[in-house]
């Protein structure tokens, strides 16, 4: 393959160059009624699972469909995408924060052709291209991070598990027979670049080994200080230590007890390596939510405190969050959301509900929040 | 023939949800077959290697992939993120696999004309492979070579008209909900903000000048769709100071069973009739609403703007129209000193262009974190480590009772010397006259 120039020039950086004007304006990429109507809108309906009509006070009104996509996307996928906005919705779409793909139409009319068109494409392996659904009281698309696609510190895959799930969960991502809408999200390592500490189920990977110490190199490759300001927990201190050809080298001792597994430390110093094929896996937590509605936004609490990483389809990770989403379903009360439900009848019952074994792991032990979190009264259930 | 045997990925093909197996075996093939003849840039068959190491790692149960080391563009301190297979002999495709995060457009709408431009530059230069979008929203554009780097920002700036987003210790990748754009219940326009502040704040998000990772997220209302309460660093959240405005027939549609409960989004099982009694007024957290003669009432005042009514009863209901956000500060993951949520700092402010009022709050908390926080310290836990009252006078906000759950439950009131009448010095001498040693 020939090199071929943009037009930057090597020796040259700075000739030319451009910098600092950021992202498009929004308002170049509007469909025409969304343009016409921005901060007229009246009110909205579900028409069915995936289907929104919004109506403006200009008598206007915009169709989506909302279909869920796989965020790791290629570009042959999304030359399709654009070539089903370009039939039906005159060469405009926009994606959601939870990385759902929305077509819009301005009539009626165009709705059957969009849904027809999205619902008959299928990959070869024989999946949907772009179902239908994600909206209401239902389970939409898996927010989630990188894995072991593309992450230096996964202690799980992500893409893996958010397939194996969203098959399990696949009808209610086409239904809305959920008490309210239940948020999914998938982070691979506690460090949540998915920020999944406030859904309704978060999935999250989790080592359970301490740091390995590549003695030989781990001056050479890190900033020790760097390493050892990086614990939270404090438990790494600097060690001298002899190679068995009697160098003497620095390096750094781990205070196992104390370590928590964050992996602060691997990201300083690349010679302190924790992945482990048994010691990784996955931490299940319930009862976040972000929204204000009724009460306000709460934390997911731990409720599986680990299973195994067992790829590629996590059948222990599917089951357990299947058994939450139907004790939920079949418990609370419309409206409320899975924290909601566990809160009213008691964490007690919520285990006991989920079939889920309660460990002495699911006590918090972590610094002052921790207390708050035991039970100080005398009213709790048997 | 695919170049790396890959049983268990196979196994994720089949199953409803999309594939991205499937979707990253189309992308190897169609770069194997060249049909418009690409010269591509980076190793054709990347898309395979990228299989093969994936699949490697599900048979492992371990990543592959290596710390990034320092690559990036010219003058840029982020918007790349260098990435290396720790086996190259193996998968020599993706041997160097850099990301680009490439700042999405506020309220992610496009045009397709936009993204196949995206797709041809990002075929010709890297893997095919990208995430629409990453967590904290840019377009991330997954595996490429350090050589192409410039070249891919050459052409974004130059052809496209398209910066980079943010990454490392600066201020990252603004992002908003759909806003007023397609939502009836957005108070403030979140697309307009979201795109004034990430153009006013360029060198912020382009140069890394701060302790750690700042972000800003935009959500029109308190349902927050963009979870900016429990993410950003300053979350901006929509909403309103007069009163709730009531259509009484549409509440009565409502009530007589004509208009479907919660825009419909219950219509998978069913629920019995709608009960306005028990499915909104009992439920409203403050007890604020009530029927009198059939027609629904709303003690205003009362109201802390939780949405359900309004969710519930979206052609009844409408959000006030004294519009603005409310500022909470200080959300974060996890990492390192636990999850918090955001604090509210700034009860009401109206979201104007330009936005003087809100960018001083922005600029004074920088000022303020830029000065104390450590080394890797998120804003809300250095506000955790120097108390909500060292932020209020950094900010020069006076505090009110909305800034408290509820009030401390201990007297150790650290009170300053200009506090108390007289200071604190004082002549020991003059007090031993009366009080004998």
């Amino acid at each position: 393959m020939a090199f071929i120039s943009s037009g930057y020039n090597p020796d040259k950086p700075m000739e030319n160059r451009i910098t600092d004007i950021g992202p498009r304006k929004f308002d170049e990429f509007y469909p025409p009624v969304i343009k016409k109507n921005k901060g007229k809108w009246l009110y909205h309906e579900i028409l069915e699972p995936g289907v929104l009509v919004h109506v403006s006070e200009t008598g206007d009104e915009v169709y989506t469909v909302r279909v869920g996509g796989a965020r790791l996307m290629s570009v042959s996928h999304i030359r399709e995408i654009c070539e089903i906005a370009d039939t039906h919705c005159d060469g405009h779409l926009r994606f959601t924060t939870r990385n759902n793909i929305e077509f819009m139409v301005d009539s009626r009319e165009k709705l059957e052709p969009l849904k027809q068109d999205l619902a008959s494409r299928k990959f070869n392996g024989g999946s949907f291209k772009f179902p239908i659904g994600g909206t209401g009281a239902g389970v939409t698309n898996i927010i989630h991070t990188q894995g072991w696609i593309h992450c230096h510190t996964p202690a799980t895959d992500a893409s893996g598990p958010v397939k194996a799930t969203m098959d399990v969960l696949f009808d209610d991502f086409q239904n809305m027979r959920l008490p309210a809408q239940l948020r999914v999200s998938l982070a691979c390592c506690l460090n949540m670049c998915g920020a999944v500490h406030c859904s309704d189920i978060a999935i999250l990977g989790y080592h359970r080994k301490p740091p390995m110490l590549d003695h030989e190199y781990l001056d050479k490759m890190c900033e020790i200080p760097l390493a050892i300001a990086a614990c939270p927990t404090a438990a790494i201190k600097p060690a001298k230590f002899e190679l068995p050809d009697g160098t003497k080298i620095n390096s750094v001792a781990v205070n196992e007890p104390r370590c928590m597994f964050c992996g602060n430390c691997y990201t300083m110093c690349p010679a302190m390596p924790l992945a482990d094929d048994v010691g990784d896996g996955i931490v299940i937590m319930a009862g976040g939510k972000v929204s204000n509605r009724i009460t306000a936004p709460k934390f997911s609490k731990v409720v599986v405190a680990f299973l195994p990483n067992n790829a590629p389809r996590w059948p222990e990770t599917t089951d357990c969050i299947k058994k939450i989403v139907e004790a939920y379903a079949e418990g609370a009360r419309k409206y409320e959301r899975v924290g909601e439900w566990a809160e009213r009848i008691g964490w007690e019952r919520f285990f006991e509900k989920c079939e889920l074994d309660f460990t002495h792991h699911l006590i918090d032990d972590f610094r002052d929040p921790a207390y708050y979190t035991w039970r100080q009264t005398t009213q709790f259930k048997f | 023939m695919a170049k790396h045997e890959t049983p268990l990925l196979d196994q994720l093909e089949s199953g409803p949800w999309p594939s991205f197996v499937s979707d990253l075996k189309q992308e190897a093939e169609s770069r194997a077959k060249n049909e418009k003849g690409i010269e591509y840039q980076i190793p054709v068959d990347v898309c395979e290697d990228l299989l093969g190491v994936l699949e490697l790692s599900f048979k492992h149960g371990r990543t592959h992939w290596k710390h990034g080391g320092i690559v990036g563009v010219f003058g840029y301190g982020g918007g790349v993120i260098g990435r290396y297979c720790d086996q190259p002999q193996m998968f020599p495709g993706v041997a160097h696999f850099h990301t680009m995060r490439v700042n999405q457009p506020a309220g992610k709408f496009y045009t397709t004309e936009y993204l196949r431009n995206i797709c041809d530059l990002w075929d010709l230069r890297g893997s095919g492979i990208t995430n629409m979008h990453g967590s904290t929203g840019d377009i991330i554009l997954l595996g490429t070579t350090t050589p192409q780097l410039e070249e891919i920002f050459f052409e974004l700036t130059h052809t496209y008209n398209q910066d980079l987003g943010g990454s490392g210790s600066n201020l990252r990748t603004p992002s908003d909900c759909v806003g007023q754009a397609r939502c009836e219940w957005a108070c403030y326009d979140t697309q307009a903000i979201c795109h004034d502040l990430t153009v006013e704040y360029q060198d912020e998000l382009h140069r890394p000048a701060f302790p750690y990772k700042f972000k800003f997220k935009f959500d029109g209302c308190p349902n927050c769709c963009v979870a900016s309460i429990a993410r950003a660093d300053i979350s901006f959240v929509g909403t309103w100071r007069d009163d709730i405005k009531i259509d009484q027939e549409a509440v009565a549609a409502y009530v007589g069973g004509e208009l479907p409960s919660n825009g419909g989004s219950h219509a998978g099982r069913d629920w019995g009739p709608f009960d306005i009694q028990k499915e909104v007024i009992d439920l409203c957290p403050t007890e604020c609403m009530w029927l009198e003669d059939g027609k629904l009432m709303i003690d205003n005042r009362e109201c802390t703007r939780c949405m359900h009514c309004i969710n519930v009863m979206p052609r009844a209901l409408r959000i006030g129209d004294d519009r603005g956000c409310s500022m909470l500060v200080g959300a974060k993951a996890p990492i390192l000193d636990g999850a918090q949520m955001g604090s509210l700092l700034v009860p009401f402010i109206k979201v104007e262009e330009p936005y003087d009022e809100i960018k001083e709050v922005i600029e004074s908390i920088w000022d303020y974190w830029m000065e104390e926080g450590k080394n890797r310290e998120r804003l809300g836990e250095l506000m955790k480590r120097q108390g909500f009252q060292k932020l209020l006078e950094m900010t020069n906000i006076k505090a009110v009772p909305q800034h408290v759950q509820e009030p401390r439950h201990n007297p150790y009131i650290f009170w300053k010397e200009d506090e108390v009448e007289g200071g604190f010095q004082r002549d020991v001498n003059e007090f031993r006259k009366h009080h004998q040693r």
